[in-house]
């Protein structure tokens, strides 16, 4: 997927304007928090979790290599193969190689925001294989020929009648007619089209929401059981993974686990847990032939020994998309990316260049309820302040605002200039807004009162009016 | 949140308190009444009230936006201004938390800078949260019976983000509040969601702050209050002007100024009187 992170604002302009996204934002916005107060107030040792996790991610971290070659020595050892890939396109190239050596022509894929990270579809698309998406969310967009627009819930910008017609378009070939409404009907014809094509696939693609160390497993939680059906029934299963996934052992995965689907979905444990260690064994009645793990660096090694670390112990749950309120006007498209809200924030410039997304960091009030809410303790606010420090020094951002904030900057520094400056200029617009108290339109001031009236300032400044108070006491 | 309130106990101790107000520069330019209400509320509560000449700014635009020499040369002066002070009160959650949280940061690599950083920002406070954790119960009860603006019978109150998740401002206000008579305090949805303002963020991506503030206004208009209160003049000027804009006919206050008993000329309500000296006259101190 190439970004498109730097037209950030014309995106959410379109955001904005787009009457069947707010909709459609409102509502998973009012499930997602309500869901996830509910289940955390339901359990007490939340805060002590939040904090074992921190430790068990730092502790891993800290350790990441040791853990990785842990992870590949067991994952090998169960007949699996591990692969190593730097890059997106050393990724692409790999998975492209495992489907071409197995002679695929279907494949079926869970959800992996890797995969989309790497642009893996349209490279096996190119490449002549037939890709299907078959967690409900991916296929809906996969039909609709967009991308995700939340990692947890990647169609959640649209509504139950788009989806309903984009069904009723796609499946006429198959001779279906247009589904109904309901959550279950629409499921249920979903179910029907994915299961011939599980049936169908040579090689199937998930992502991997944990890897762990001692046992050289891979764990992926879902809801729909769609990713067993991908990992299970193909030939061929490979599972593609950033190198920040890995655990230590099952303990730790446990203490996690606890903190992941509350996070998300304010749910107490996903639907499926499903835990993938090697390729099938002789006694086992199915599982795929080959197990294939690609792990994936792309920028996060680089993360690792700097001051964005602490994204690493990103566990993709999606609370901070869904307390953003920067999320809840414009949505995940106007970010541009795979990753959106305050972690895609951070993740996107990382990874895909700070002058290709700056905006991101910079478009957030700084109101701190993401890193409220992440599981993790991710400092989210200070690393998005610090990727505006980055930006500052490379000189982006319009002229208008460079201007603006150095002006200030000259005017705080120099006490006097700005106590002279201030009184002449409050009183001059006190004056003027005495009688309306406010103005809807002020030259310069188009960014505030586009949207708003700007209330007219009382006239005085405060430090003016204590001094002359103080000479008459 | 900070528990120095305990040992801090007004009630015990007899010497009256130094405390130096930071104005911040949007109380200072755009509501000094707020400024005024401030020095009341902490003379009542037993304090003694200087205002440091030379004031400007807190640095939040400059820290924020990732000018950080800037930032650090403005803090260098406060530091300066404000470290002879017992206490330094701002009326306002977000300046508060720059000065308490962030000034410290600033000086990750100058030693001697930092320990001056530190040794101020333990000692800086947001205004309901010192009167109610530092200055006690005994000041809290002197500050019972101040009389709601005109025509006010219910309020609600709008937490601002730094104050809140920064400071654990969220109590204090609303039980300062309870003692003012006559004045109902109603919780409107998503209270603690943010406004829009965010310093800069709102002139650089005004369609999204336009969202933000145009849902902030719908969740004030369905509580149902006659009056908007929260503890930042930026939020306030970002909600008066959206309510303005709307033509919705809710007032707007800063917390100190209703706590005061000072309220009398809404955030962007026309002046009454004579022109242009209006602003301050109803908040002569006492």
């Amino acid at each position: 997927m190439i970004p498109e992170s730097h037209r950030f604002p014309d995106r959410a302009g379109l955001a904005l304007a787009d009457e069947g996204l707010r909709l459609a934002l409102d509502r998973a916005r009012q499930g997602f928090i309500g869901n996830r107060r509910k289940a955390v107030d339901a359990l007490p040792e939340f805060q002590e979790l939040r904090e074992a996790a921190r430790r068990v991610k730092n502790h891993t971290l800290a350790n990441l290599d040791l853990y990785l070659e842990r992870f590949e020595s067991q994952a090998t050892a169960a007949g699996g193969q591990v692969h190593w890939a730097a890059d997106a396109a050393e990724a692409r190239a790999r998975i492209l190689a495992i489907c071409r050596e197995a002679g695929a022509r279907t494949v079926t894929k869970g959800k992996s925001m890797v995969g989309e990270e790497v642009g893996l579809n349209e490279a096996l698309e190119e490449a002549d294989l037939e890709v299907v998406e078959t967690d409900l969310g991916e296929y809906i967009i996969q039909l609709a020929g967009e991308t995700p627009s939340h990692i947890v819930a990647p169609a959640i910008h649209k509504t139950r009648e788009q989806i309903r017609d984009l069904f009723a378009e796609h499946h006429a070939p198959l001779g279906l007619g247009a589904p109904g409404l309901g959550n279950a009907e629409l499921v249920a014809r979903a179910r029907e089209v994915l299961r011939r094509e599980f049936l169908r696939a040579d090689v199937g693609i998930t992502g991997a929401n944990f890897l762990i160390a001692e046992s050289g497993s891979t764990v992926i939680v879902t809801n729909e059981g769609n990713g067993d059906l991908s990992n299970t029934l193909p030939r061929v299963h490979v599972v593609i993974a950033g190198i920040e996934k890995v655990l230590p052992g099952f303990e730790d995965l446990s203490t996690v686990l606890r903190l992941l689907a509350r996070s998300a979905t304010g749910q107490e444990m996903s639907v499926y847990t499903t835990v993938s260690t090697g390729p099938r064994r002789g006694e086992d009645l199915d599982g795929p032939e080959e197990f294939h793990v690609v792990l994936v660096d792309n920028g996060r090694s680089a993360m690792l020994g700097g001051e964005f670390r602490e994204m690493l112990r990103c566990i993709r749950c999606g609370a901070c998309l869904n307390h953003c309120p920067v999320y809840h006007a414009v949505g995940g498209h106007a970010y541009g990316w795979v990753y959106t809200g305050p972690m895609g924030s951070v993740l996107t410039p990382l990874i895909v260049g700070l002058d290709k997304a700056h905006h991101l960091p910079n478009a957030c009030t700084l109101n701190g309820r993401c890193e409220q809410v992440c599981p993790m303790s991710i400092p989210l606010p200070t690393m998005l302040r610090k990727l505006r420090t980055r930006g500052f020094e490379r000189g982006f951002g319009t002229r208008t605002s460079r201007m603006g904030l150095a002006a200030w900057g000259f005017l705080a520094r120099r006490p006097a200039v700005y106590g002279s400056a201030t009184r002449v200029a409050m009183g001059i617009l006190g004056w003027l807004g005495r009688r309306r108290g406010a103005f809807r339109r002020l030259p310069l001031a188009g960014g505030w009162t586009g949207v708003r009236d700007l209330p007219a300032p009382e006239g005085e400044t405060f430090q003016r009016a204590w001094r002359r108070r103080g000479a008459r006491r | 949140m900070e528990q120095s309130g305990l040992m801090e106990d007004a009630s015990q101790v007899p010497a009256p308190r130094r405390v130096g107000l930071f104005v911040t520069c949007l109380v200072d330019l755009y509501r000094p009444s707020t400024g005024f209400a401030a020095v009341r509320l902490l003379e009542t509560a037993g304090c003694e009230v200087e205002v440091p000449p030379g004031q400007t700014c807190c640095g939040q635009p400059a820290f924020n936006n990732g000018d950080s020499a800037t930032a650090r040369a403005i803090a260098r002066s406060i530091v300066e201004r404000f470290e002879g002070f017992d206490h330094v009160v701002a009326p306002s959650g977000s300046c508060a938390g720059m000065l308490r949280r962030h000034l410290p940061e600033l000086f990750a690599d100058d030693a001697p800078w930092r320990e001056r950083a530190e040794r101020l920002a333990a000692r800086v406070h947001e205004l309901t949260s010192f009167l109610v954790d530092v200055c006690g119960s005994a000041a809290v009860e002197r500050l019972r019976g101040a009389a709601p603006p005109r025509g006010v019978r219910t309020a609600t109150y709008h937490d601002s983000c730094s104050g809140l998740r920064e400071l654990g401002v969220r109590e204090q206000p609303r039980h300062l509040l309870a003692a003012v008579d006559g004045l109902d305090l109603v919780e409107m949805r998503d209270a603690e969601v943010c406004c829009g303002f965010g310093g800069t963020f709102c002139v650089k991506y005004p369609g999204i702050s336009g969202r933000m503030v145009s849902e902030k206004v719908e969740n004030i208009a369905s509580a149902g209050a006659d009056a908007v209160l929260a503890g930042d003049v930026g939020c306030l000027l970002n909600i008066a002007g959206r309510l303005g804009r709307e033509g919705r006919p809710v007032r707007v206050f800063h917390v100190a100024e209703v706590l005061a008993g000072m309220a009398e000329r809404g955030i962007g309500e026309p002046a009454s009187g004579a022109a242009g000296t209006g602003a301050v006259a109803g908040s002569s101190r006492g």
